[in-house]
């Protein structure tokens, strides 16, 4: 924490190195927080996710960041210096908005210029960056378009362009792909991350999709009504999620109610009524025996083990359900507890016979390291 | 057509030849060579070039359109600005009065509005010494009192619709709020404000009632003029002024009406 830093200067490199701190940052409509106490740090030239489901705030912070919305509480630093109260004329930020926002009157060309002419520059300057932008993103053949005669993905690269043709040290993405269909949304999605690296621009962008978020971000906030549940990188928001919320909204993961038996440096022996047997998973954390926690297991890290097969972590179930998906098949075992155990088969080869069928008994284990505890 | 909905095309001429049966007849008699307005005489454009040289009628035309104008324009500029503040602005001091103050005109008897705007023109000369007298300035001023009220809905309605996002993407690109305003919000509902101006133009060409409580002796507008010479007897100049009239309006209302479509299909094809 900077404040307990015991050196003044200490604190004034960490607030300049960031390109953008929230400072305990709420707002509320009415009587609800749309976004509470909320503080973070983001680094320059991160691609930073603001993932959450529909109604969590993540708009809003946002909107708190461009300067369309004046928090009730806390502080908004950019590039370390206080913009909580300057308005959005005057920050370092653009912002790329859900609905494009494109102006109807006005040519491709003449929206990516609006902005350039709110400063001073030299028309062939400013002509230069305009083609600039439309060659990065792709669309100088639609320079003399309107907005309503381009298709969405046009347009959603016309606001793209609008967006930083003037340079900002920050552009904002309200979900930018939100509006797209699957396939153009893949590909776009590459394409905005190879732009970001190019420009070294802090992207921070607003997703309710988390595959888009883990695709593309260096880290991601999870949201849940307003406030942040998680921050972290892609792998570790998924690998270790902290919090039930965390580990259901990415991806799909089976979860064990259980009991702290024992703990011997960082291995901790759990009981677990659930799976019918006892369990074992690391944990750096102190965890006094009878404590109840949860076990969470992603699908393709339970293993199917053949008979005879040791495991630290081992249950025996029936197959109850399975699903084939292409590249991989899903498969629903049942344990004598009745709990439902979700896992993974690669299908390697075309056509092998599916080695698992309805109804038969197996035995499923995972590695210790491939867990992680819940504690909330 | 006629075979697959009779009663639809019949109950849609009748309808027709109510509207335009009248302004048809009109136009017709307009070129009567009898003076009687019942009896066709042959025809003939005598009462046009007549009508060009009544000195009366075309002194109040001329001061029924200086009227209509500047108070079409004065009135688009009020309304405009009363329909930002009550759109844009969701709190203020006065609000509930403004609102309220916007639709009277528009609820009130004519009579009620072309009294007290009389009364109050009176005293005002009284204490303030301005107006001076009643005339054009009076009419004016009442004109802009109630088309103002009209020129608000309609702008308020298309401001209402627009998408606040656009003004928003302005700020965010450095244009000040009175930048944005003249660079993305007026030309966004241009449309709206030609409607509302030809409203208020025909509004105020139209206007016999609180006209006649607020002029004075040397003013004279036309639907006075008109109302006055028929009461001694229909003229078929009346017909022939009439049907000018009828035909410079038609022209502008198909002006209006094709730039407000080609503006409307431009913005509906983008909210797709
Ligand atoms: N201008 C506003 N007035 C009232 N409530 C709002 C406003 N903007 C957002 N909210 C409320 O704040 C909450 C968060 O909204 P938002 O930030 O748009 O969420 P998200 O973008 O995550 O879907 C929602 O409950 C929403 O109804
Ligand atoms: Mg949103």
């Amino acid at each position: 924490m900077t404040q307990t830093s015991p050196a003044p200067g200490a604190a004034d490199t960490a607030s300049t190195t960031a390109s953008v701190r929230l400072e305990g940052i709420s707002k509320s409509f009415g009587n609800s927080y749309a976004v509470n106490n909320v503080s973070l740090d983001i680094q320059q030239g991160e691609f930073f996710s603001l993932l959450g489901p529909s109604g969590c705030g993540k708009t809003t912070l946002l909107r708190m960041l461009a300067g369309f919305e004046t928090p009730d509480r806390g502080r908004v630093l950019i590039d370390g210096q206080d913009m909580t109260l300057v308005p959005p004329y005057e920050r370092p930020v653009n912002m790329m908005f859900q609905s494009y926002a494109l102006f109807p009157h006005m040519s491709v060309a003449d929206n990516i210029a609006f902005g350039l002419k709110q400063t001073p520059m030299a028309r062939g300057a400013r002509n230069l960056r305009v083609t600039e932008m439309m060659e990065l993103v792709q669309i100088s053949p639609l320079a003399k378009r309107k907005p309503h005669q381009l298709s969405g993905g046009q347009r959603q690269r016309v606001a793209l362009a609008r967006a930083l043709a003037r340079h900002p040290r920050i552009l904002l993405l309200d979900e930018p792909l939100g509006a797209l269909d699957k396939k153009l949304r893949e590909k776009t999605q590459f394409e905005l991350v190879n732009i970001q690296e190019r420009l070294g621009t802090t992207f921070i962008v607003v997703t309710h999709d988390q595959e888009e978020a883990m695709t593309m971000s260096s880290r991601i906030a999870l949201m849940r009504d307003g406030q942040i549940e998680q921050l972290d990188a892609p792998r570790r928001l998924y690998e270790f999620p902290v919090t039930r919320y965390a580990a259901s909204f990415i991806g799909s993961i089976n979860l064990f109610e259980a009991r702290v038996l024992q703990q011997n440096g960082d291995e901790v022996r759990l009981s677990c009524d659930e799976a019918g047997a006892d369990l074992l998973v690391r944990s750096s954390e102190k965890m006094l025996p009878g404590m109840a926690l949860t076990l969470a297991v992603r699908p393709e890290k339970v293993r199917l083990l053949s008979p005879g097969e040791q495991s630290p972590n081992l249950v025996r179930g029936r197959i109850k359900e399975i699903a084939y998906l292409g590249g991989i098949s899903i498969y629903h075992a049942e344990l004598p507890s009745g709990k439902q155990v979700q896992f993974t088969q690669s299908n390697v080869q075309a056509l092998a016979e599916q080695p698992l069928s309805w109804g038969q008994d197996v035995l499923l284990g995972w590695h210790p390291d491939s867990c992680s505890v819940l504690t909330e | 057509m006629f075979r697959r909905a009779p009663l639809l095309m019949t109950v849609l001429l009748f309808g027709y030849a109510f509207l335009y049966g009248p302004i048809l007849s009109l136009m017709v008699y307009s070129f009567n060579e009898s003076r009687l307005v019942t009896v066709w005489g042959g025809f003939s454009t005598k009462w046009y070039s007549e009508l060009l040289h009544n000195e009366q009628i075309l002194g109040a035309a001329w001061l029924s359109i200086k009227i209509a104008a500047i108070n079409a324009s004065a009135s688009v500029v009020l309304g405009t600005l009363a329909a930002v503040a009550l759109v844009r602005y969701r709190r203020f001091r006065g609000r509930t009065s403004l609102e309220i103050m916007v639709t009277a005109p528009m609820v009130l008897p004519d009579v009620i509005i072309g009294l007290s705007l009389l009364l109050l023109f009176v005293s005002m000369q009284t204490l303030i010494g301005w107006p001076a007298g009643r005339g054009q300035t009076t009419i004016t001023l009442a004109h802009i009192t109630f088309s103002m009220a009209y020129v608000t809905v309609v702008v308020r309605s298309r401001l209402a619709h627009m998408d606040r996002s656009l003004e928003e993407a302005a700020l965010d690109l450095g244009a000040r709020p009175l930048k944005v305003f003249f660079a993305i919000t007026l030309p966004i509902i241009a449309p709206a404000l030609v409607a509302g101006w030809l409203l208020a133009f025909t509004l105020s060409m139209d206007d016999l009632v609180i006209a006649s409580f607020v002029s004075g002796p040397g003013a004279t507008t036309l639907p006075m003029v008109v109302y006055s010479s028929v009461r001694l007897g229909v003229s078929p100049q009346i017909n022939a002024l009439a049907t000018l009239i009828v035909v410079i309006v038609a022209i502008a209302v198909a002006i209006a009406g094709v730039l407000l479509y080609r503006q409307e299909k431009g913005s509906n094809s983008r909210k797709e």
